[in-house]
């Protein structure tokens, strides 16, 4: 995780600065609003595993984080077996469905919009199941019982959430990071960069791809299952819905994707835009989006990769070996 | 080293590559040439793993390899490269050799310095930190030849390694092979630049609309009526027999 320059540094020196302002800012809107900006990340980084590195750009991620949701609020609701239990075996459906997808996907050789398009449609034939059948709670949606106590995973202080997402993010970036320096990443980087290239060099592409899509799906659904521990309630759209599957994919394109502080620098920055948006105008909801789709409009067309990219150009070092942020 | 029997390929009614025989030897250089849409590529993709021939077989150090995929070809030491040069353009010169490293080496700060090291034995030593994207075209047929030697195969197919460099470009990738060749390395190579062959191969085949029509000796090739033929048209040699009379 080396940073480049004097840019690279100041953005990230000014994101901690912010996540640690949060605690003195004594202020629940802004502490929830946090939370919620920290789980969006785990999602981005989930996203940026398989877009970033990969070049593998999913539209379905909310395929991955419903799944985990629903598999730890099933198990919980219908089984009643403990919130820990759920929260293991979310992140493991959220790998299984990940796999699952890719295995499919790339099994007929989909890449490009067609992969998008495959992933989009799973997320949503997934949200209409669940919308559906009687186990997953139909329309309704599922809720957990109130039962505070970290025994349940059920913490009522909003400081000790806040901490406990941040270290979960900060482990989910130090995964990254491993990740993006070990065999696997660089191969997953040559997949990217040039498939026919990489199968040359004997690696073994179709697996390197469906391996990264589980470990995308791990990262997906546990934030799915941050989400429904945090809330306590999910339904079909909150964690099936495209939204969702928007908000993966665009953090890590705005921060920079296939970095290791892209995705949450993105997130951050886009959630403070929006909720800065909903201050200024507060009578047009929804409107968030709109400026979403702008500023992602600006970045693909002047920010290649990303504000990380952008950073980088600001006083770099000189430096012996070439590695990003 | 490598055995090539009875290789066939169509692709629809049009029959690629025929009943194409092959043999490497180890240690040596040995030429695959023809006029353009022979079958050279067509043979080097099946040979490699990356196309399913139709009919026959290749034995690689004695190991039927037929129908594995490129990887598992690989591993087992033979490797291919790419007449349009590959870089992974987002990567340095010496990650994207580090990416054919990692096939042995599993450990990053090993790959890096197998790469350093190949790098440096290319002559690539000063632009291991640039990206790839900046290599001249000669840059990047080096570095296609330096990912290869980094994964540690001891046979290498060149698909016309040497096609849009100048003749001391030229004159510099053939000192390369040479020096490859003798630390142990064997190559089949696709080449239409004559001088290269002339001065590598010890042996050459000749495909032509996916025949094996000649092969022996480059310099006896050459005067070879039926490879004359393939390249200039029917009754060329006939005339250029009678034009050197005259």
């Amino acid at each position: 995780m080396r940073l480049n320059s004097v840019g690279q540094i100041a953005l990230v020196a000014a994101a901690i600065a912010y996540l640690l302002g949060v605690y003195f800012a004594s202020s629940p809107v802004w502490m929830g609003f946090t939370i919620n900006a920290l789980i969006v990340a785990v999602i981005a980084l989930s996203w940026n595993i398989t877009g970033g590195f990969g070049g593998l750009s999913s539209f379905g991620h909310a395929a991955m984080y419903g799944t985990g949701a629903y598999a730890s609020a099933i198990l919980q609701v219908k089984f009643g077996l403990n919130a820990w239990i759920g929260f293991g075996a979310g992140i493991l459906a959220g790998a299984t469905m990940g796999a699952f997808i890719g295995a499919l996907a790339f099994r007929y050789g989909l890449r490009g919009s067609y992969f998008a398009l495959v992933t989009l449609a799973f997320a949503e034939v997934l949200r209409i199941c669940a919308s559906s059948f009687e186990f997953t709670g139909g329309g309704s949606g599922l809720q957990l019982t109130l039962t505070p106590g970290i025994g349940n995973l059920q913490i009522n202080d909003r400081t000790v959430v806040y901490t406990a997402l941040l270290i979960v993010v900060a482990a989910v970036m130090a995964l990254t990071a491993l990740i993006k320096f070990s065999r696997f990443g660089a191969y997953l980087i040559a997949v990217r960069e040039n498939e026919d290239a990489a199968r040359a060099l004997g690696i073994d592409t179709y697996k390197i791809k469906v391996q990264a899509m589980a470990i995308s799906g791990a990262f997906g659904g546990l934030a799915g299952v941050l989400y429904l521990q945090l809330w306590l309630f999910i339904d079909s759209t909150v964690v099936y819905g495209s939204a969702v599957s928007v908000e993966a994919l665009i953090g890590p394109i705005i921060g920079g994707a296939g970095t290791v502080w892209g995705p949450l620098l993105g997130t951050l920055g886009l959630h403070l835009l929006g909720e800065g948006a909903k201050h200024l105008l507060p009578n047009a909801p929804g409107l968030n989006f709109v400026l979403y789709a702008i500023v992602l409009i600006c970045a693909l067309r002047f920010l290649p990769q990303g504000l990380v990219g952008l950073a980088g150009r600001v006083g770099p070092f000189k430096k012996k070996e070439n590695d990003n942020a | 080293m490598l055995e090539v029997r009875n290789l066939s390929k169509s692709f629809g009614g049009l029959k690629a590559v025929t009943d194409a025989n092959l043999d490497v030897p180890e240690g040596s250089i040995v030429g695959l040439l023809g006029p353009n849409g022979a079958g050279k590529t067509t043979c080097f993709t099946m040979i490699a793993g990356f196309t399913k021939a139709d009919v026959g077989t290749v034995r690689f150090r004695g190991q039927d390899i037929t129908g594995l995929p490129p990887h598992r070809i690989c591993e087992l030491g033979m490797i291919r490269t790419f007449q349009i040069v590959q870089p992974f353009a987002g990567l340095t010169v010496q990650e994207n050799i580090a990416v054919g490293a990692y096939l042995h080496h599993h450990d990053r700060r090993d790959a890096m310095s197998v790469a350093r090291e190949v790098g440096k034995r290319l002559g690539m030593g000063a632009m291991l930190d640039r990206p790839a994207s900046s290599l001249t075209i000669a840059g990047r047929k080096r570095l296609e030849l330096a990912r290869a030697l980094a994964t540690g195969a001891k046979l290498l197919l060149l698909d016309e390694v040497m096609a849009g460099l100048i003749p001391s470009e030229i004159t510099e990738i053939v000192g390369i092979i040479r020096q490859i060749r003798d630390e142990g390395h064997t190559f089949l190579m696709i080449e239409h630049v004559m001088q290269a062959v002339m001065s590598l191969a010890e042996t050459a085949y000749v495909l032509n609309q996916g025949k094996m029509i000649a092969h022996g000796p480059p310099r006896e090739l050459v005067k070879d009526p039926s490879v004359v033929e393939a390249y200039l048209g029917h009754g060329a040699a006939a005339r250029l027999q009678e034009g050197s009379h005259a």
